[in-house]
């Protein structure tokens, strides 16, 4: 984040794309951003949280407890007029999808941008779900930038959008546009926020059936213009072949433009058609326009073929090319040699990549898969758990989202699922339920304030034959550290929702602790309902951090 | 680093929590006082853990259009890994570069034999293997050996070297005195050291 004055006197600043996000949405007249951490969405929330302008302004940057949580909020702080931010990563927005689908009934007031990090090939996610059918389904405005520039420049367009359109608007990025660093220029001075204002009408807010619908039909008579305004966008670009005529065309979105790009520059016929989309409603007229004057069309996109298919349609058309024909490949992240090698294959680049130029890859490289750090508590929880569970017949470990995921790897091979935040708790009720015992769920701190209480609650209700783990590590470790929301909180909680003092405990995860640990995971795996297990011990990444501060 | 005609991909890698961006935030810095283009596409999340970790960093003259380097198209591969250093092999240039630290970080069972490694990078036409954490401990720069690593790969990444030594004062500046200087006399040891 180094800042430079350059001889034309604007403000740059070296910024990863989440980053220029967060200073364009700061630079926008932002008043809250909301958000829980998630790869790779993280680096948005923190970068407000430590900005000075966010500071001096106030701007509401706290950690929410999920990503439902933060979406509500977000539209409370707009039903009073102020700009708000919502951040997430791809399936965070199922958490959240009822308040998004549904905020686009109730519209905005001060502008509400939801910002969803898409993480194609699964650097750090259970699924690969392109966010773009969200914002189509929703009838929301979609923005996919191409650029950290344009990433930037796009906050302050999509708050005055939402604004305009009293919607919501997504902005769907993925990995590689979140998490590289570019130069970008920068606002010299922020716009200021909006003053707090009574003009949300009631009628649009409460969505009772006779408002929603009124709502319903406004929002699905708007979308036209929706699409007629992708098609006038300054980041939708439509560049006709030179010559009027080609043999191929190109459309690419988002991130897939600059490996397009890449691509083209390489070589001397420029004679193709390209159509940059940044902004959806996919623009159908531009897409028309370019398919008049090219024969073949190769759609180049991020993620799953969201515009291919549209393009394809049901006449399946014969002469788009992509993801859906093979030359692009059918899942994971695009890569500058693959969109090479794809376009290639249509002629529009002639140099294929060949395979005299590049070095084979060393035959004697081994995988090396991320672990559980040297030190961390998670270990000695599973050590236990381990040795216990020898002495049972069948024993089955639910577990979840977190650094304790990798517990499924070697040395470990300790747990039998892992599916969305808070599945543990709710898995093994329901297969204890089905007859399975021992059913044991271990679930991190901030994972079971997340999503982990409601499902703890169920399995009290009905004194399910489970044993709960919840690994304390007092923070959210996976993304780097944040703020845990129920820090202090877990025995409290868990009483609360019911389950008995006698089998609620606290240990601490340290080697030399294993025969007390061992002694009651065995005895509350005997007892033959609910219990709850809390070992707790600080994650060894943010006790140096810790430790270091304090020199 | 000639503003008019420069332009440098570079592959950083090495194991989760080596150290490797805090190279890149030296080289980038390098690169902004000269008002180049960069891109530098991270790796963040769940592979930090122990696990391979890389960085693609792209500085050009020209705007940058990919964020990512493709195969082949790597000037330097900078690594704090000897086997990391061959992990990227195919998206070195047939003349590029190779500078890694000498020393394996051994955290996985089916580790190879370090020979095997050593005669892979033989191979190739342009190699610097230095004992990186030796040396820092020997010059009582101990937490430095990512900058040492910096200063072997000065060459070949084509920055004035003195440009490498003003970025470290920027970038350390807020540390204290003598982090900067344990930070500069390092690079100048990585800029003599002797490769294997």
């Amino acid at each position: 984040m180094e800042e430079k004055t350059k001889n034309n006197a604007t403000r740059t600043l070296l910024l990863l794309g989440d980053e220029a996000i967060a200073q364009g949405a700061i630079d926008a007249g932002l008043s809250g951003v909301y958000a829980y951490p998630g790869t790779p969405s993280t680096e948005i929330t923190e970068y407000i949280q430590q900005n000075a302008i966010a500071r001096e302004r106030g701007i509401h940057s706290r950690w929410a407890t999920n990503e439902k949580t933060a979406m509500e909020a977000a539209l409370g702080m707009s039903f009073m007029g102020k700009r708000s931010l919502v951040c997430m990563k791809h399936v965070g927005l199922n958490v959240c999808a009822d308040p998004f689908v549904n905020s686009a009934m109730t519209g905005v007031n001060g502008g509400v941008v939801v910002l969803v990090a898409d993480d194609p090939s699964m650097h750090s996610s259970q699924d690969e779900q392109d966010s773009r059918f969200y914002g189509k389904f929703a009838m929301i405005p979609t923005f996919e930038p191409s650029n950290q520039q344009e990433a930037y420049d796009m906050m302050a367009y999509a708050f005055e959008y939402s604004e305009q359109q009293c919607l919501p608007v997504l902005m769907r990025v993925t990995t590689r546009m979140a998490h590289s660093r570019a130069v970008v220029k920068v606002a010299e001075t922020p716009r200021p926020e909006n003053a707090l204002n009574y003009d949300s009408v009631a009628a649009n807010w409460v969505l009772l059936p006779a408002n929603a619908r009124r709502r319903n039909d406004k929002v699905t008579a708007q979308q036209a213009q929706l699409e007629e305004d992708a098609a006038g966008s300054k980041y939708n670009r439509l560049t006709l072949p030179p010559t009027g005529r080609a043999p191929l065309g190109i459309i690419a979105s988002g991130i897939a433009y600059n490996y397009v790009q890449e691509a083209l520059a390489q070589q001397d016929d420029t004679n193709v058609g390209l159509l940059k989309v940044s902004q959806y409603p996919l623009p159908k007229k531009l897409v028309r326009q370019l398919l008049d004057s090219c024969e073949k069309v190769m759609v180049v996109e991020e993620g799953q073929p969201f515009i291919e298919e549209q393009v394809r349609g049901v006449f399946e058309s014969q002469n788009i090319f992509g993801r859906l024909t093979g030359e692009l490949p059918r899942t994971g992240e695009l890569t500058p040699d693959c969109v090479k090698q794809a376009l290639a294959q249509l002629s529009i680049v002639n140099s294929q990549l060949s395979t005299d130029n590049v070095f084979a890859a060393s035959p004697i490289v081994a995988p090396r898969p991320p672990q559980l750090c040297q030190g961390c508590g998670h270990r000695d929880v599973y050590t236990a758990l381990n040795e216990v569970l020898k002495e049972f017949e069948n024993p089955r470990v639910f577990g979840d989202i977190g650094c304790y995921t990798l517990g499924f790897l070697p040395p470990y091979r300790a747990i039998h699922s892992c599916v969305d935040m808070g599945a543990s708790i709710t898995m093994a009720k329901g297969a204890s339920d089905a007859g399975q015992w021992p059913a044991v769920a271990i679930i991190g701190d901030s994972t079971f304030t997340h999503s982990g209480m409601t499902g703890l609650l169920d399995a009290v209700n009905e004194n399910a034959d489970i044993t709960v783990i919840i690994s304390d590590n007092l923070t959210t470790a996976m993304t780097g550290g944040q703020d845990s929301a129920g820090t202090n909180k877990f025995e409290a909680i868990c009483r609360g929702l019911g389950v008995a003092d006698e089998h609620l405990h606290v240990v601490v995860p340290l080697p030399k602790n294993m025969p007390e640990i061992t002694q009651i995971i065995r005895d509350e795996i005997n007892y033959h309902g609910v219990s709850v297990i809390i070992p707790r011990r600080e994650c060894i990444q943010t006790f140096k951090r810790h430790a270091k501060a304090k020199k | 680093m000639h503003k008019e005609s420069y332009n440098c991909n570079i592959i950083l890698c090495g194991v989760g929590g080596q150290g490797i961006l805090s190279i890149a935030t030296i080289i980038g810095e390098a690169a902004m006082n000269e008002n180049l283009y960069i891109k530098q596409a991270e790796v963040h999340g769940m592979s930090q853990r122990g696990g391979d970790v890389q960085s693609n960093l792209r500085i050009s003259s020209n705007p940058i259009a990919s964020d990512l380097i493709p195969k082949g198209g790597a000037d330097v591969i900078i690594s704090m890994e000897p086997m990391e250093a061959l992990r990227y092999l195919p998206y070195l240039s047939k003349d590029g570069w190779v500078i890694t630290s000498s020393a394996p970080f051994v955290n996985i069972p089916n580790y190879p034999d370090i020979e095997a490694i050593k005669a892979e990078l033989a191979k190739l036409p342009h190699v610097i293997a230095i004992d990186i954490e030796q040396l820092a401990k020997d010059n009582q720069v101990p937490r430095s050996a990512n900058v040492i690593l910096l200063g072997a790969a000065q060459q070949a990444l084509g920055i004035d070297y003195d440009k490498l030594e003003a970025a470290i004062r920027s970038v350390f500046a807020r540390k204290g005195e003598a982090i900067v200087d344990a930070n500069i006399k390092a690079l100048g040891i990585g800029k003599e050291g002797k490769g294997m």
